[in-house]
């Protein structure tokens, strides 16, 4: 799975670069984060710009980084959702589990004025 | 003129082919003559349902045994989409629980659930070699199932 990683105040940023993020690909990302996690890095925000399409396997491995991420007291925040995959996140309901944010920006701001 | 499609395609038992699958279902939204809902959003759908049906054939289906295959078959008639999903296994559970809305907070179990709350009707039944999982949506316009309370589900195949 292509992905851009970056550390900014504290704030790690995983940038996909993956126009789906579905069952052949989610195992990737789980495990990037649990590497996060293992380092120490709890601050996590998920740029979802890139992708179009998002199965149940895709919410799954950012449901597992959400609650891993608030077992360390950290926080992992999501941003750029296109229309359809933000429809997904309605219909599961989990639009009232994350904080989603326009861009980076406004989800980095977010950490900061914590 | 109306809707006429038969679409019959096999792939091997590997998720790589997810994308393949669910690009071909997408394209076939923007073929349908006469459709006057929402196009990308039912192509979302379409994507969507093949993309979950698959992965639970390949996953939990065939075990992941990439000596098997899954079978893909869409049909479009005037106003309805059959989409059905041949597994070569055990087959997997779309018992009632599975119908329902799952807890937001658990890491798996929604892709039944997806499945179900899209199209109209769900069936699962077994078959020569296995079993298919058959998903029909009506292409009319009007009021779709949006909640696990309005879709149903059945022992038989239609």
């Amino acid at each position: 799975m292509e992905m851009l990683t970056e550390e900014r105040d504290n704030v790690v940023i995983i940038t996909l670069q993956e126009e789906r993020l579905d069952a052949h690909n989610s195992g990737e990302l789980k495990s990037q984060l649990l590497s996060l996690f293992e380092d120490g890095k709890v601050n996590i925000i998920v740029d979802l710009g890139a992708v179009r399409f998002i199965d149940s396997s895709g919410l799954g491995a950012l449901v597992s980084g959400f609650k891993n991420a608030s077992a360390q007291e950290g926080k992992l925040k999501l941003a750029a959702l296109q229309n359809q995959v933000k429809s997904m996140f309605e219909l599961t309901r989990l639009h009232r589990v994350f904080e989603i944010f326009p861009s980076n920006e406004d989800a980095l701001n977010s950490f900061q004025q914590a | 003129m109306g809707n006429k499609l038969e679409m019959d395609i096999t792939v091997p038992n590997q998720t790589h082919y997810l994308g393949l699958i669910g690009k071909i279902g997408e394209n076939i939204a923007y073929t349908l003559k006469n459709f006057n809902n929402n196009r990308e959003e039912l192509a979302y759908h379409i994507n969507l349902v093949l993309t979950e049906a698959m992965a639970n054939a390949i996953k939990h289906a065939n075990n992941n045994d990439p000596d098997k295959e899954v079978h893909i078959s869409i049909n479009v008639t005037d106003n309805k989409l059959y989409i059905r999903v041949y597994d070569q296994g055990q087959g997997f559970d779309i018992s009632q629980k599975n119908q329902l809305q799952p807890d937001p907070l658990e890491g798996h179990g929604r892709g039944i659930f997806l499945i179900h709350a899209l199209m109209d009707s769900v069936t699962y039944t077994s078959c020569e070699n296995g079993n298919v999982l058959e998903m029909v949506r009506s292409l009319d316009s009007g009021a779709r199932p949006q909640s696990e309370g309005e879709t149903e589900t059945g022992a038989d195949q239609e």
